[in-house]
């Protein structure tokens, strides 16, 4: 079993599908951050048989938990505060996007001026899918 | 301020009231002749668009106001590098309304987060071109007299053609209404129209490749160019094509008072000798097209026309 030391000060984001937690590091810019992150992966759990875990130290400005959600919904976020969890969130999936994914249609505006925002919303819950704003090419079709 | 980019935009109840507004132009012209004096749209085209533009002109100036703009892209400030936000905002200090035509995709859009002034969408690239959609349905009501209640035959190019996908998507909100889509295997309407749109709205519809076979069905046909570089063979283009083109004979399938649709340009997809048979309603189309925005225009400037009813 691998020790990992407690948080004093933190958050730990929990139930990581296995696999994904370096995705998450990078969406999240943990690389650009001074404070200590742990990523532990294939972490054993009851619920998920395989989890990986992120601990980040320190108390972080702003997670964007819309990024999250858009991840893995299912990530569990919990805050700690003297050694104890003072508030879990818990995520959806995120109405709208902004800079997360990139529309690749080479029809859309944003293919030609630079400076929009690239903005996908959720068009359909049950099937998880995203569409650009502007062209509402379905995110995966042409990515 | 109420923008036009999406022929969904508009409620069922408030696309009656802008084709009731349409339809008092059409038998009282001279009423509205004056009713935009002192107003100006401008038309940002930044492909060319004979018709469209041409119909939103006509449109303007026949309710009495002027109309400036471009009709290329390389006569803006586009070939420049200008934005399409920062050309609206500069268009917004010099007219009280625009059309906007640009070949890529949500250009409107992105224009109407930038105007102070009403934005209509008059075509951008292969997603949206809602006045089409507005001009087929007011046709459709204005000679059968209903929007409901009827089978609607589509007939062409129906993967790549964005007409035919607004058109479904605007016609499936109306009672009693079936479609056949009539189409070779290659250019069968794309998997997501079918599914969010037809299934999910439990439309009936049929699927075929014979145009002979579904014509004594309908009650409008609405027809669509076959074009050549879709297809990977020549021979298979030349057979798909032959199959659709609408011609006296074919006609002579169709109920009496089925209406055939097109929304132009045509090449030879339908016989010149179809144009005489009172059924062929396309030229009559163009005219409805520019009442409909007239009452657009009407509407979207919330001028308060006595008698018409605007949105």
């Amino acid at each position: 079993m691998l020790n990992i030391s407690g948080l004093k000060e933190g958050i730990v984001l929990d139930h990581i599908k296995a696999g994904k937690s370096m995705e998450i590091y990078r969406h999240l810019g943990l690389d650009k951050i001074d404070s200590q992150v742990a990523i532990i992966k294939n972490a054993r759990s009851n619920k998920m048989g395989r989890k990986d875990i992120i601990k980040i130290e320190g108390s972080l400005e702003e997670i964007d938990l819309d990024v999250l959600g858009f991840i893995d919904h299912n990530i569990t976020v919990n805050i700690i505060r003297d050694n104890k969890i003072v508030e879990k969130k818990t995520l959806s999936l995120p109405r709208k996007i902004t800079n997360v994914l990139y529309c690749k249609n080479p029809r859309c505006i944003t293919s030609i001026e630079q400076e929009l925002p690239h903005v996908f919303f959720l068009s359909d819950e049950a099937g998880q899918t995203y569409r650009c704003l502007y062209c509402e090419e379905r995110y995966g079709q042409s990515h | 301020m109420r923008h036009l980019l999406s022929p969904l935009d508009f409620t069922v109840e408030e696309l009656e009231r802008l084709m009731n507004l349409a339809r008092d132009i059409e038998t009282n012209r001279e009423k509205y002749a004056h009713t935009c004096e002192g107003k100006k749209l401008a038309t940002l085209f930044y492909e060319p668009s004979t018709r469209t533009r041409l119909s939103f002109e006509s449109a303007m100036l026949s309710l009495g106001g002027s109309v400036l703009g471009f009709s290329s892209a390389a006569s803006s400030s586009a070939s420049k590098g200008e934005s399409v936000s920062d050309t609206l905002r500069m268009i917004s200090c010099y007219a009280d309304i625009c059309a906007i035509r640009h070949p890529k995709e949500g250009a409107a859009y992105v224009g109407a987060q930038a105007a102070s002034i009403p934005v209509i969408n008059a075509g951008d690239g292969g997603h949206q071109h809602p006045t089409q959609t507005l001009t087929d349905l007011m046709t459709i009501r204005s000679l059968k007299g209903r929007l409901s209640n009827m089978t609607v035959g589509l007939c062409g190019d129906l993967k790549f053609g964005r007409t035919v996908h607004s058109l479904i998507g605007a016609l499936v909100r109306y009672p009693g209404i079936r479609f056949v889509l009539i189409s070779p295997r290659e250019l069968r309407i794309p998997d997501y129209t079918r599914e969010n749109v037809l299934e999910a709205a439990h439309i009936p519809y049929e699927e075929v490749t014979s145009l002979d076979e579904a014509m004594p069905k309908l009650d409008i046909l609405y027809m669509t160019r076959v074009q050549r570089e879709r297809f990977f063979s020549e021979d298979e283009y030349l057979r798909m094509k032959d199959c659709y083109i609408l011609d006296k004979n074919k006609m002579s399938l169709a109920k009496e008072d089925m209406l055939v649709l097109h929304p132009l340009p045509r090449v030879n997809e339908i016989s010149v000798e179809v144009d005489d048979d009172p059924r062929a309603v396309y030229f009559r189309q163009v005219q409805y097209g520019v009442y409909i925005r007239m009452a657009l225009i009407l509407t979207l400037l919330n001028m308060d026309i006595e008698g018409g009813k605007s949105c």
